[in-house]
């Protein structure tokens, strides 16, 4: 054991195998006691290839492998890749695909944001939120399965349109739900952000500043968590977001300082309920429609290249796309957001306490499948 | 101690054995009776919480062991851990490792001799009782550290550490919250606490005055942080340490800790409704209806649950402090609180009675 009595550090290596590590990340802490001095996230244990396969499967048959990237968040992560794709070939989709991919997206981001807030309370050591909002994105879970059968990794954006269209009465179900779910939000707020030890643990730890954040570039709810009301979807916006009336929740610091674990955390809870507000516009509108009307009988895009960045629940992802105008890609290159959340986190947490590192990493809401890809 | 003794005395010939073989047979009996108590008072509470966190959070819980809503999945649960084999880490300080558990359990068992379940249900009523328990809990810190240590493990360590640090603070106002009930009373005995709230419920110390009303918050947050459990539960803190200073255990070893977690548990909602909510007296003044007929270990078991129910209720609704806001709530609200309390009790004790 490295115990060294001269004052000296002792090194504490948190992971890969961790409860609070949200996946397989290994933190290397150097500790004096409680005080971590230096926390180094190491990186890659769960790296699969993603952008190597990309170049050698056909472009639809890319979109599995994307949805396996962020794994609590797929639909997100495959709309990224085939509105790239669809960018590319010139395609455009009708209203109704385009809505349909919106309210998707949209419940997926609430069961994303459900996840990280349940987790984020487990890692504060209360477990009863984390089961309370379980209970919840099971539901979205079920709409997800009676749409496209599978649970987490769905398939269901096709480039050009989607895999299915829903059933008949699922307009009526995603109401239920957000009927359902809006008031949840308060309980969960009691229950859990407003909690007096919660708000101590989390209120003046892990400070990010907005420039910091934008220096390291930082995207989605951790950036706005520090008062940047940036958005891809209000400020770049795709699919028709331009249309729904909805707000960019940002951090305010009402119990510290801005860009703080809470604020972070916060900004999540609001986004949920911003996500309720566009999914009512969407299905509200939803018009008839087929929605494989512009699924291309075969992918084969025209040589060239193409960015595109979407707004997922953990920031904004970017699918740059060369194509050399065969059926395969010749090279796709992900952005991801929880790998830039990542390379903040040694400046953050620096000079934190062992109960803090737990609070931070929860806050940045890192999903490993993404960082390692 | 006098009651299972006449029970004793059905043994034929029990009167003809020397004294000395009469006091150790009745020890013996004694320690039988504790022991088999406190295994099946875990088994309970282990049970109890899993209901009640799973009802707290919209779900079942066990329901299948047993037939009827689960209710033998402890005893399948202790089996379990009885089979498993026992590992210890090569790298380990082997005696200290085997040595930890034990006393961690010796010192809640210890704890049992003294808790007043009736006038006469009592092991032995010692006249230095509350500060025998005060004694006997803090051993638990010499076990927790040994654990920490022998471990060989770096979680194990901090665990360890912050247990060792965190029960040894809050002993303080612990002992000094003890204190308010003392001075009224004029004796540390258990049975002199409880017969002097006998008479119903406005002479329970809890509403005797607004001194020992908040001692009573006082002793109970306080008894929270000493058996570890949430929102001070950091010396097994799970998303930190992952499981603290019993890391490295497993099977029988494990069930001592865990064994002792929930005894300590009913230790100190014990010691809470001896103190302050008069013990095995009933609430209701006089002879009322409810009132001697239900038997004293009755209704201190009741109360004590009552106590332990909220113990769990606090465990499943809030998250964990950190161990600088542990120690500023240790020193800087719970010590000062505490003797104030005690200077308020005092000033009572000379000038008004």
């Amino acid at each position: 054991m490295e115990v060294d009595y001269s004052g000296e550090m002792m090194t504490l290596q948190m992971g890969p195998q961790h409860p609070s590590t949200h996946g397989v990340l290994r933190l290397e802490l150097k500790t004096d006691g409680e005080v971590v001095h230096e926390a180094i996230p190491h990186i890659g244990y769960l790296h699969r290839c993603f952008e190597k396969h990309a170049e050698n499967v056909d472009y639809p048959g890319v979109v599995p492998f994307a949805d396996r990237m962020d794994y609590v968040a797929a639909m997100n992560n495959e709309l990224g890749y085939v509105l790239a794709v669809e960018k590319l070939m010139g395609i455009e989709v009708n209203e109704r695909v385009r809505r349909l991919r919106v309210i998707m997206a949209e419940l997926n981001r609430i069961a994303s944001h459900l996840l990280a807030a349940g987790t984020y309370g487990l890692d504060m050591g209360s477990f009863t939120p984390f089961l309370h909002c379980f209970r919840d994105r099971e539901r979205i879970l079920d709409l997800f399965e009676e749409t496209c059968g599978a649970r987490l990794l769905y398939n269901y954006n096709w480039i050009g349109g989607l895999m299915f269209d829903v059933l008949p009465g699922f307009e009526k179900k995603v109401i239920d739900f957000v009927d359902y779910f809006e008031p949840l939000v308060a309980d969960l707020n009691r229950l859990l952000s407003y909690n007096y030890i919660f708000v101590k643990r989390t209120a003046n730890v892990g400070i990010l500043s907005p420039e910091a954040a934008i220096s390291y570039g930082v995207t989605g709810p951790n950036l706005r968590g520090s008062g940047v009301a940036f958005d891809v979807r209000k400020d770049e916006p795709y699919l028709g977001y331009e249309e729904y009336d909805f707000d960019v929740p940002v951090g305010r610091g009402e119990f510290g300082p801005v860009g703080s674990c809470f604020d972070r955390y916060i900004v999540r809870i609001r986004e949920v309920l911003e996500s309720c507000k566009i999914i009512r516009q969407a299905v509200a509108k939803l018009p008839p429609g087929d929605v494989q009307e512009a699924v291309p009988k075969r992918v084969k895009p025209a040589a060239g290249e193409v960015y595109m960045r979407t707004e997922c629940p953990r920031g904004e992802m970017g699918y740059y796309i060369v194509s050399d105008g065969g059926t395969k890609p010749y090279r796709v290159k992900v952005k991801s957001p929880c790998f830039t959340a990542m390379s903040a986190f040694r400046e953050i947490s620096r000079g934190a306490m062992i109960a803090d590192i737990v609070a931070i990493v929860g806050s940045l809401d890192i999903v490993l499948g993404e960082i390692d890809r | 101690m006098q009651s299972i003794a006449d029970f004793l005395s059905i043994i034929p010939y029990y009167d003809q054995f020397s004294g000395l073989f009469q006091n150790l047979v009745v020890m013996l009996a004694s320690s039988v009776i504790v022991l088999g108590f406190i295994a099946l008072l875990a088994m309970f509470l282990v049970y109890l919480e899993r209901k009640v966190s799973a009802h707290m959070q919209d779900r079942l819980g066990p329901m299948y062991v047993g037939g009827w809503h689960g209710w033998a999945q402890s005893i399948a649960d202790s089996l379990k851990l009885l089979l498993k084999e026992d590992i210890i880490p090569a790298e380990a300080d082997k005696l200290l490792f085997k040595m930890a558990p034990v006393i961690v359990f010796v010192a809640a068992f210890a704890s049992f001799v003294v808790l007043p379940f009736g006038a006469s249900s009592i092991v032995s009523d010692l006249n230095i009782g509350i500060l025998y328990i005060v004694a006997v809990t803090g051993l638990a810190v010499v076990g927790i550290i040994m654990a920490g240590w022998a471990s060989n493990n770096k979680y194990a360590l901090y665990g360890g550490m912050r247990g060792a640090a965190q029960i040894v603070s809050y002993e303080i106002p612990a002992a000094i919250s003890i204190m308010t009930v003392i001075i009224p009373v004029g004796s540390l005995s258990m049975v002199d606490i409880v017969t002097a709230q006998e008479g119903g419920i406005h002479n329970w110390f809890l509403f005797r005055n607004p001194f020992t009303f908040l001692a009573f918050f006082v002793y109970f947050i306080c008894s929270l942080a000493e058996v570890n459990r949430t929102p001070f539960d950091m010396p097994e803190a799970e998303s930190e340490l992952v499981a603290g200073y019993h890391i490295e255990y497993s099977g029988m070893r494990f069930a001592f800790f865990f064994l002792a977690e929930y005894a300590n548990m009913f230790v100190v909602a014990a010691i809470a409704s001896t103190l302050f909510l008069g013990g095995w007296t009933s609430p209701l003044p006089g002879a009322w209806l409810g009132g001697p007929m239900v038997p004293g270990p009755v209704v201190f078991a009741l109360k004590a649950l009552l106590l332990i129910f909220v113990q769990m209720w606090l465990r499943w609704s809030l998250p964990r402090l950190r161990v600088d806001q542990l120690m500023h709530v240790c020193w800087k609200v719970m010590l000062p609180a505490s003797l104030c309390l005690v200077l308020g009790v005092g000033y009572l004790a000379v000038f008004w009675n």
